[in-house]
């Protein structure tokens, strides 16, 4: 009943089978053990689950792992440099330095979803920063250090 | 303890970036559904689609049938006892033989919606979910009532037949003669009937667990979601499935937000280890979905409260007198009870110096969800009385708010203060006392900061805008760092036993320390924290030292993390720990250097004979030598390992002021929150990144429950706001920049003078931006207004007050 597959996740090729109901994000977590995409709700609100699909942030929980056939996905386990020494992507390193995270449940969303911003937007406002997290929701930190880390980090990235 | 935070080597006070983050930065933080074992089934649970109903019978043979269906269970087949009520309401009370609490699943009937009846375990999670629509399940609906009126009024459906009239419990505390003369003879009372509603408290991380038995052995693991392992452990083993404690290991990997909700014993911990037995060993997981999340995990707050606030026309408030219905649900949870009674009628009367208090407090069983601690548990609801009744009198007298405050706040020389609505009523002197504070500075400090003085003239200018401005305060008080076993023992509240906890260090024969505590953190960064105060306190590199908790095997027994007890009585164990390595310390590096002990002063990792500096040895030396123990002293045992146990002698006492500035839409009811002050008193801090980013969080929670949060049910006990499509989260737009500030008043109960900071924001804010609310809708002649305070809600009072038609 599976569906065979193919995609490019983190630059490594994957092939897998699915069944046609399997979502990218069940794909990603139970198939290719990439845990680091979290399912935080069941209506595509809390944006956990969000990663990038041919460099456009999606909620991996809203699209079916047979839509992504051939397909280019980034998670949070690809953001920093591959190779030695990882170094991490500036967003990473600023959502540390700012305490943008606490339980780190929804950081990995954050992340991918805050990467898709400073892609379209080298210097957010204070006020585009929070619209553009408006399908990411986060219990922990009152989005105040989340705000400062995206900012930091598209300083970073103009340098 | 001022000089140790002023020593610039040391990492205590340091905004220091937490240890624990590389992992969650890059996606490789472990939450239990991140876990896989080998040859793990799947799990999940039929939850009753009826508020109220009996069970006829259940028909689970097409789902056994089902592919990949490893086993069905009904409640009949599960012999363990129901889940434990473990923090009865003390005192006035009296013995509870009411008590109804979840069963594993339920047997005869379901009391709300999303009660679990039936489970399938499949070797996939879809594959169980699929055979969940083939249970099939005879249904004897019954009416069902959600509201606490409601349920103890004359005729309304009965619940349980132990609880006549729906009532858990009736409790009181405080002086009802003195109140009742106090108030009924004053110059001005004040009355008002308030509701603190029904809230999900949402963290982003449902809960889950993966049970596994080894034949083998006879032994039970389970990694679960929690706050509290070790008495979880206790709870399972004890009083729900019947076996010795030692034979059960609970494991808490990273958890992903708790707010309270990790606190307590569910039914599927149960069923999760007696599934994997069944099976003969299969690990067995379950996560919980957000849906489920909603109906059958604990709720919050859900109070109906009647205060009545009395006082002279100048500004002296002279009592308190409030009653309260605190709906616990359809059935209790693990400390239900203790909610609405210990932590919130015990401090109602907030900072306040009111000379007579009188409270009592009904608990009710309703067909919802059970309720228990959510972020602050009893506080914000004792903050939203008392800020709210302060506000109401203060309109009343026609005094400024912030001036009626600060007639009665307690004055800094009146510390320790014993208050009266309870906490000094226990017997045998087990008492607990405010223990310091100095509440003008923090709210002069608010104030200048809001800019409090030109208040009237922007309020002015927002109604050219179309705009009702409002500033509300809350001068709040917490109680944190539960609590001195004495008391609870005194006055029987508090999970039944003590409330210690503890702390092991070792020290390995590298220098290398590895600390272990009971508490467990769910986001807090006590990762960081602990490293920094056992960095500070042996005189180590904070990168020398790791920090391990969350698994019963190879930690003390600990009570666990909330009511922001974690910074003030798990660490304190941890220094006293540390005293007692740095004491055996001292004795070796007295042996090595052939002094005595007591000639032997410690300086950072350094220990050397007074008046002779040459002669000294590193902690790294000392630790080498002990753990070799070629020349061990006779009597010394090897090795620097000590565990410490730590009772606190009193609660502590963080306080402050939060000012909210409201601006709202005349024309459509829309509420936004322009500005938001917060000056905290938490005692020292530890790491005053970690205490602001609480605090953040705190505050957006509060603000919250103000404006856009509501659990909702139906009349028939649907949960309408069942999803998070329907219940309304704080997302980052709809909050401003919260501009923090600080007064430090050191807490004297323990050695770091650390207060607990968990909770303030949400306990603080909720009030302050209540109050803005009404004081924005005050000029139309509305004196309260019940949250959240929606658009529609907020614009159909706009409406009435006008005299328009709605």
């Amino acid at each position: 009943v599976g569906e065979h597959i193919s995609m490019t996740v983190n630059g490594m090729p994957r092939d897998l089978e699915v069944e046609p109901r399997r979502l990218l994000v069940q794909a990603l977590r139970e198939d290719m053990d990439l845990t680091g995409t979290h399912v935080g709700c069941d209506t595509s609100q809390c944006g956990a689950c969000t990663v990038h699909v041919d460099g456009k942030a999606v909620k991996s929980c809203t699209m079916l792992a047979v839509q992504a056939d051939g397909a280019t996905v980034t998670t949070i386990e690809g953001m920093a440099s591959p190779g030695d020494g990882g170094a991490l992507h500036p967003l990473q390193t600023a959502f540390w330095e700012k305490h943008g995270l606490q339980c780190g449940f929804c950081t990995p969303g954050m992340i991918m979803t805050a990467a898709d911003l400073l892609g379209r937007n080298a210097d957010p406002s204070d006020d585009e920063i929070r619209d553009a997290l408006e399908g990411n929701i986060c219990r922990c930190t009152g989005y105040q250090n989340i705000v400062a880390a995206v900012k930091a980090a598209a300083v970073a990235m103009r340098a | 303890m001022t000089d140790v935070l002023d020593a610039p080597s040391s990492p205590l006070g340091k905004p220091i970036k937490r240890t624990e983050d590389p992992r969650f930065i890059t996606g490789e933080g472990r939450y239990v559904d991140d876990i896989k074992l080998q040859s793990t089934a799947h799990m999940a649970i039929l939850r009753s689609p009826y508020a109220h109903a009996n069970i006829r019978s259940i028909d689970t043979s097409a789902a056994k049938a089902m592919p990949g269906v490893l086993a069905v269970y009904v409640g009949a087949d599960i012999p363990y006892n129901p889940m434990p009520m473990a923090w009865p309401a003390g005192g006035s009370a009296g013995i509870q033989n009411n008590v109804s609490t979840p069963r594993t699943l339920a047997t005869d009937s379901v009391k709300w919606t999303g009660e679990g009846v039936a489970a399938v375990v499949a070797e996939t999670e879809a594959q169980a979910f699929d055979a969940l629509e083939a249970i099939q399940v005879d249904w004897e609906p019954l009416p069902a009532v959600v509201d606490a009126e409601k349920a103890i009024a004359d005729g309304a459906p009965q619940l349980h037949e132990n609880a006549p009239n729906n009532i858990v419990f009736e409790w009181n505390v405080g002086d009802k003669a003195g109140t009742d003369a106090a108030v009924d003879s004053a110059e001005v009372v004040v009355r008002q009937r308030i509701v603190n509603q029904r809230l999900i408290p949402n963290p982003m991380e449902v809960r889950g667990n993966i049970g596994w038995y080894n034949p083998g052995t006879d032994e039970y693991t389970i990694w679960m979601s929690s706050q509290t392992p070790h008495i979880q452990r206790l709870l399972l083993a004890a009083f729900v499935m019947g076996i010795p404690e030692h034979k059960i290991r609970c494991i808490s990997p990273d958890v992903g937000g708790a707010f309270g909700t990790k606190i307590f014993c569910y039914p599927d911990y149960a069923l999760v280890l007696f599934a994997s037995k069944h099976l003969g060993g299969r690990p067995v997981k379950w996560i919980e979905s957000r849906r489920e999340n909603y109906q059958s995990t604990i709720h919050g707050r859900d109070h109906i409260t009647y205060l009545e606030i009395a006082g002279t026309r100048d500004g002296t408030v002279t009592g308190l007198r409030v009653k309260t219905l605190a709906n616990l649900g359809g059935r209790l949870s693990t400390i239900g009870p203790g909610i609405p009674t210990t932590l919130y009628a015990r401090v109602l009367s907030g900072c306040y110096k009111i000379p007579n208090v009188y409270a009592e407090v009904t608990g009710v069983y309703t067909n919802t969800t059970f309720v228990d601690a959510y972020r602050g548990a009893g506080r914000p609801e004792a903050t939203y009385v008392i800020e709210r009744a302060m506000d109401l009198f203060a309109a009343e007298i026609g005094m400024d708010r912030a001036e009626l405050r600060r007639r009665n706040f307690i004055q800094p020389d009146q510390f320790p203060y014993e208050n009266p609505s309870g906490l000094g009523t226990a017997s045998g002197g087990a008492k607990i006392y405010i223990d310091s504070g100095d509440y003008e500075p923090a709210m002069d400090k608010a104030l200048a900061t809001v800019g409090y003085a030109d208040l009237a003239a922007r309020k002015a200018e927002a109604k050219t805008r179309g705009k009702l401005m409002g500033l509300g305060l809350s001068t709040y008080i917490e109680v944190c760092g539960v609590a001195p076993s004495k008391w609870i023992g005194a006055v029987g509240e508090g999970w039944g036993a003590a409330m210690w906890e503890s702390s092991n260090i070792k020290v390995h024969l590298t220098g290398k320390v590895v600390v272990t505590m009971g508490t467990q953190p769910q986001g807090q960064g006590h990762e960081t924290t602990y490293a920094q105060v056992i960095a500070d306190a042996l005189g180590v590199p904070m990168e020398d030292v790791i920090v391990q908790h969350s698994d019963t095997q190879g930690t003390p027994f600990g009570y666990g993390s909330y009511g922001s007890r974690t910074s003030s009585v798990g660490m304190t164990a941890a220094v006293k720990a540390a005293d007692k390595i740095k004491d055996k310390a001292r004795r070796y590096a007295a042996h090595m250097l052939e002094a005595s002990p007591d000639d032997i002063e410690i300086d950072g990792a350094e220990y050397r004979v007074k008046g002779s500096p040459e002669r000294k040895k590193t902690f790294q030396e000392i630790a080498f030598a002990l753990d070799l123990a070629f020349d061990a002293p006779e009597g010394m045992e090897p090795y620097l390992d000590e565990t410490a146990y730590y009772d606190t002698p009193n609660c502590t006492w963080p306080f402050g002021t939060h000012i909210a500035v409201v601006e709202i839409d005349e024309e459509t009811g829309v509420v936004e929150l322009v500005r938001y002050v917060a000056v905290d008193d938490v005692g020292n801090k530890i790491n005053p990144m970690i205490v602001d980013g609480q605090l953040h969080g705190g505050i957006a929670q509060g603000v919250g429950q103000a404006l856009w949060e509501e659990a909702v049910y139906s009349d028939e006990g649907q949960l309408l706001s069942g999803s998070m499509l329907d219940y309304a989260l704080p997302k980052a737009s709809m909050l401003p920049h919260f501009e923090l500030d600080q007064t430090v008043t050191p807490s004297p109960v323990n050695p770091l003078g650390v207060k607990g900071v968990g909770e303030a924001g949400a306990i603080a804010s909720t009030a302050a931006v209540a109050n803005a609310v009404i004081d924005a809708l005050g000029p139309l002649g509305i004196r309260h207004l019940d949250m959240p305070y929606t658009s529609r809600k907020v614009w159909a009072a706009i409406q009435s007050a006008k005299g328009g038609q709605l």
